[in-house]
């Protein structure tokens, strides 16, 4: 048995030798690494609990296992998991341990090295291949979060007007059509400057934006958190209210809104002034937001009529009229 | 050209030199970013143009630069996973060059589609090796000898590392061991993080 011994402590260093009582009369250098004494002179018992198959208690059972796999844990902390095979040698057995899965844990909780494994296991590379596919993880995973934040950031960029930061003409009506389906009552606030084609033509582009991004200032800034101010394109902003029906409230921001417009912009050292047109529609149960897009063109549109610097709620008695606004126009055209 | 590689050489130009000096680099070498995503694959030409970016910034030689890029990949601490999985190749120094062969098939393993030229140990006597790295660019045996050695200290070993030019189409790098416990090593533990 001792040539024996001295051949599986080369091929298996983790393998202990039992005789037919179960005591353990060897032990491989790694068993020797793992428990002080490798568990010599101990019962099989003592050093190791078998797990699967289940109800193994006595030598003669552990036994009649031979040639099977075995899962097993050591009776003392850590409880380390082990696979085992038995194999009888006359009236002894040898069993073979290795770590299988808990590989990771035991190296760490034992301190082991390369040496503490035989040549031809394969744990090295398996704790190579657990470090190089983690560190491969966390790489694909820090790249992955970087496209989701450039993919926010373009979801985000589709939906804003990026002179003012208010939402485009996409997203208006995007949340139109959404509060349709849900079948949620609002006011949509449509805002036409007025007089700002003149600053465009006299003062130029640089001026004109700095217009814009100044109206955009005064929608947000009378926004609650819910409302939706919109820079629809050129001129034309829009205001989404939801849960707003009163008309005494409505025409009383449509107020304020102008008063603010109407206020005299500072640009390079001289005022510019423009005003706003407004024109609002209240939703109605079952119409779709198109409907209530047009209705708010015709209140624009009687409001532009009766002069500048008004605001018109829809009601049931505006028409369209033969000369179609502008907006209006467009949105035909575009159809 | 693999992502880490690009990455690699701009993770070494901003620890050693900075931020600045690497914008430089890539600016000069034409980048549309100067960041580098390790795990896309970029076009072969872009790594030859920013290695000759960087040692144009640093007015140094590419040959050198390319050997301090291998130091600093076993040396320095933001690519200490990549230390510890070159130092699963082997117990000792001798035993880690002689698992070099293998080393591409490692590489794969840890990242599917990340290819290194083939790499060939041929033994020269006891205790030399000629390294050899079939059909790859010229001058990248530089980053090679930088690399070993990095691991030769790592490994607390005296060897000697020195370029041998292209031969045949093969990078060729010549080692020799002088003494295997030369110095301590730095500590190696199987477990990560122990």
């Amino acid at each position: 048995m001792e040539a024996v011994a001295a051949l599986l402590d080369q091929l298996c260093p983790m393998h202990v030798q039992i005789d037919p009582e179960g005591v353990i009369r060897h032990a491989g250098p790694t068993m020797h690494r793992l428990r002080e004494g490798g568990g010599v002179g101990e019962h099989i018992f003592d050093l190791v609990s078998v797990r699967r198959p289940q109800g193994v208690t006595t030598t003669a059972e552990l036994m009649r296992l031979a040639g099977r796999k075995l899962h097993a844990t050591f009776r003392t902390p850590p409880r380390t998991g082990l696979k085992g095979l038995l194999v009888p040698f006359g009236e002894e057995a040898v069993i073979n341990f290795s770590f299988g899965i808990s590989v990771t844990d035991a190296v760490r909780d034992y301190g082991m090295t390369a040496k503490d494994f035989a040549p031809t296991d394969l744990a090295v590379e398996m704790l190579y291949l657990v470090e190089a596919k983690s560190a491969a993880m966390a790489a694909t995973q820090r790249l992955n979060r970087r496209l989701q934040g450039a993919k926010e950031e373009a979801e985000e960029q589709a939906v804003t007007d990026l002179l003012t930061g208010l939402r485009n003409r996409r997203a208006m009506e995007h949340t139109l059509a959404r509060m349709a389906e849900a079948g949620q009552g609002y006011a949509l606030m449509e805002i036409d400057l007025d007089y700002f084609k003149q600053v465009n033509d006299s003062e130029g582009h640089a001026a004109a934006d700095h217009v814009l991004r100044k109206v955009g200032a005064v929608l947000r800034g009378v926004s609650r958190r819910e409302d939706v101010p919109v820079r629809a394109g050129g001129d034309e902003f829009a205001l989404i209210l939801p849960g707003l029906s009163a008309p005494r409230r409505i025409g009383a921001l449509a107020r304020q809104i102008i008063c603010a417009l109407e206020e005299p912009i500072e640009w390079s050292g001289r005022n510019l002034r423009i005003s706003a047109s407004i024109g609002v529609a209240l939703s109605e149960a079952g119409q779709d937001a198109e409907a209530v897009m047009r209705r708010a063109d015709l209140a624009l549109y009687a409001a532009k009529r009766a002069g500048r610097g008004r605001s018109v709620i829809h009601r049931a008695d505006l028409t369209l009229p033969l000369e179609i606004g502008k907006r209006a126009a467009r949105r035909a055209t575009s159809q | 050209m693999h992502g880490l590689i690009n990455r690699a050489v701009q993770d070494f130009m901003r620890d050693s030199y900075g931020a600045e000096a690497w914008l430089r680099a890539a600016r000069s070498a034409g980048l549309e970013t100067a960041d580098f995503e390790p795990m896309l694959i970029y076009d072969d030409a872009v790594t030859e143009r920013i290695v000759a970016a960087v040692a144009a910034v640093l007015q140094r030689r590419p040959s050198d630069v390319l050997e301090d890029i291998g130091h600093y990949l076993v040396t320095h601490e933001r690519m200490a996973p990549l230390r510890r999985l070159l130092r699963f190749g082997g117990v000792d120094f001798a035993e880690f060059v002689q698992s070099l062969d293998d080393l591409p098939d490692w590489a794969r393993l840890a990242v599917e589609d990340l290819r290194l030229p083939p790499l060939e140990v041929r033994e020269t006597g006891p205790g030399g090796w000629l390294l050899r790295l079939q059909g790859a660019p010229r001058g990248s045996g530089y980053a090679a000898v930088g690399m070993l050695r990095a691991m030769a200290d790592d490994y607390g070993t005296l060897a000697f590392v020195e370029y041998q030019g292209a031969i045949e189409g093969a990078e060729c790098v010549q080692i020799r061991l002088l003494e295997q416990d030369f110095a301590e090593g730095r500590a190696f533990q199987l477990a990560a993080g122990a």
